[in-house]
């Protein structure tokens, strides 16, 4: 079997996962509804209790969870990629947290309820910042330790700024709300969330996207990709502006999500044969996968509770990160 | 020599409390509440001058339905120092105040009394008589005893509506059996989704669950803080509005459940009207 069929294979396969994985979020909840009951429900304009649920809360959720997965699988590979970096991900780097911090000052100022779309984009300019800052403190050298360390700060900086922000607001449910927009949550969303989001997040996978043969040659090395002709002022745009754009309009509706853009690039690197232009889009399908499982399994453990879905994420990031550590420690000294 | 000084300084501090506390056989003069729910009984049952100093919380209308009345008083805090300081006859408290707080001025020296949070009326009964007898004032209490016997008999009077009601509070909360809110409801003729559905205390309804049940009245939406919060958010989700619109819904104002006290009866009287204008509709 050729490498181009393999790679082809994976995608379908991924894809199928996608979709099952889709299908099962349509079909957990807490209000129990039979298998053919539900995908009726889906299609059916009677306005009952089914109808409602199934358009006006599942759906929206299963819609968000896969493109918040692929989001964030997306731009974990690009920042791989561009950074050359295997620990770059928008939440270990803080872009996560700075575009939560974006939000929670759009949305607890009241400024995104007068001009709606600035929700997303008053995260798409905190997560500009975070990406610029680790660049600039950072730099494409792919040095582990400084990025880490980078990452760090603007995360907890942005974290403590959040916190400030709603222990400010005049609402005293905002001060306990901090718990969301670290850990993030699919609960409750509804289709409006998904009309806010989702045109941004696509705008910025394009971006992404276009990346994918620039970093296929970056692998060389910067100055080898800049003498067969990269743009890397092109490079640079693209890879802050649309991890920006995707990860601030995910995390502007459902909060930071962390460590699926860490997983997923790497455990699919060694099935696509460790090419970027081809990571690219399998990162995304399995970012999409372990969203949807991740926000199944939160509502099947406990289902009245509202567990943050950044902890099932993070059951299985963390262990995954100290692993990667421990295979890199060589370079970090 | 530190040590020293300053177990002495805490000797002279409980000297000091205990020769300030009166016997209890004469009404406490100056009394100081700590929690917002018995500052509002304090309010309604102490003499004029009697009560010293409420919680900021009771002079906050969001929180105390007698948010007026609470302005010509001295506002704390609810910290041990302050309230030393004001060098009160009676502290009153809430059993859910900060413990720490009250072991301290307790070992201070000071009287301090807890009032336990209300889980029915008949608790809200006794709670006024209680309060009647800390503050000397038991002809006060009786008072409000007999007229909310006669509001809770005007109420049960008019025929039970048998409408189903669901509350919906900030975060998706609900109330099952067993608590004040259920009490209310049920004293206004209305019954409890909550409790129908097998519920016990105050526990989270997913907005799958609200929706499915199809129930005839919500009572949620809460206060507008002027800011938002994602609490508040599931009161503007589609699916929520689809239940609770077209004449079902009913918006709370929830200093009327938040504590136990005769006023209470007002939110049992609001749900009534709400169940009459619904059931008129139809």
């Amino acid at each position: 079997m050729s490498e181009r069929t393999r790679f082809h294979l994976l995608i379908g396969v991924l894809a199928l996962v996608v979709l099952l994985l889709f299908g099962l979020s349509l079909l957990t909840g807490p209000a129990a509804t039979g298998f053919f009951d539900a995908f009726a429900g889906l299609f059916s304009d009677d306005r009952g209790p089914l109808a409602l649920i199934m358009q006006e809360i599942r759906l929206p959720r299963a819609i968000l969870a896969a493109a918040i997965g692929a989001t964030l699988g997306l731009s974990g590979a690009a920042l791989q990629g561009y950074l050359r970096n295997p620990l770059a991900e928008p939440g270990l780097l803080g872009i996560s947290a700075s575009a939560s911090l974006g939000a929670v000052l759009a949305l607890y100022t009241g400024f995104a309820a007068a001009f709606p779309l600035g929700l997303p984009l008053a995260a798409l300019a905190g997560a500009v910042v975070a990406v610029l800052i680790v660049q600039a403190l950072a730099g494409l050298s792919g040095n582990v330790l400084t990025i880490i360390l980078a990452g760090v700060a603007v995360s907890s900086f942005a974290g403590a700024m959040t916190s400030l922000a709603l222990n400010l607001s005049p609402n005293p449910f905002a001060a306990l709300e901090i718990v969301f927009w670290m850990l993030g949550s699919l609960n409750d969303r509804s289709m409006t969330h998904v009309w806010l989001s989702l045109p941004v997040m696509i705008v910025g996978w394009a971006m992404l996207a276009a990346l994918a043969r620039p970093l296929d040659v970056l692998t060389l090395g910067e100055q080898a990709a800049q003498s067969m002709g990269v743009d890397m002022g092109r490079v640079r745009f693209l890879a802050v502006f649309g991890t920006a754009a995707s990860v601030g309009a995910a995390t502007a509706v459902a909060g930071a999500i962390g460590f699926v853009g860490l997983i997923v690039p790497h455990v699919l690197r060694p099935l696509v044969g460790a090419r970027p232009s081809r990571l690219l889009p399998a990162s995304a399908l399995g970012g999409a996968a372990l969203l949807l499982a991740a926000d199944i399994a939160v509502r099947i453990v406990a289902p009245a509770r509202d567990l943050k879905i950044g902890v099932v994420t993070a059951l299985i990031g963390a262990p995954f990160f100290l692993w990667l550590v421990f295979r890199y420690r060589r370079t970090l000294v | 020599m530190w040590r020293a000084s300053r177990s002495l300084l805490l000797g002279a501090l409980v000297w000091l409390g205990g020769a300030l506390a009166v016997p209890a056989a004469e009404p406490p003069a100056r009394v100081v509440s700590m929690n917002v729910c018995t500052d509002q009984l304090a309010m309604l049952v102490a003499r004029p001058g009697q009560l010293h100093s409420v919680s900021w919380l009771a002079a906050d209308p969001a929180m105390s339905v007698l948010a007026n009345e609470a302005e010509g008083l001295r506002l704390n805090r609810g910290l041990a120092e302050e309230i030393f300081l004001m060098k009160p006859d009676l502290v009153i408290a809430g059993t859910f105040s900060t413990r720490a707080t009250v072991t301290l001025l307790q070992r201070l020296g000071f009287r301090v009394e807890q009032f336990a949070p209300v889980a029915s009326l008949a608790d809200i009964r006794a709670n006024i008589v209680r309060m009647g007898d800390l503050l000397g004032n038991p002809s006060r209490a009786g008072a409000l005893v007999a007229r909310f016997d006669a509001d809770l008999a005007a109420l049960r009077a008019s025929p039970p509506s048998d409408q189903m009601l669901a509350l919906y509070f900030a975060n998706s909360y609900t109330s099952g059996g067993g608590t004040l809110a259920d009490a209310v409801v049920e004293a206004s003729g209305l019954k409890n989704l909550g409790r129908e559905m097998g519920y016990e205390g105050t526990v989270k309804l997913p907005l799958e669950m609200l929706v499915n049940a199809e129930p005839e009245l919500v009572a949620g939406g809460g206060r507008d803080f002027g800011r938002p919060a994602r609490a508040q958010e599931a009161f503007r989700h589609p699916a929520y509005r689809a239940v609770a619109g077209a004449g079902r819904g009913i918006v709370m104002d929830s200093t009327y459940w938040l504590c136990g006290t005769p006023l209470t009866l007002e939110a049992a009287r609001r749900l009534a009207a709400h169940a009459d204008l619904a059931a008129a509709d139809e």
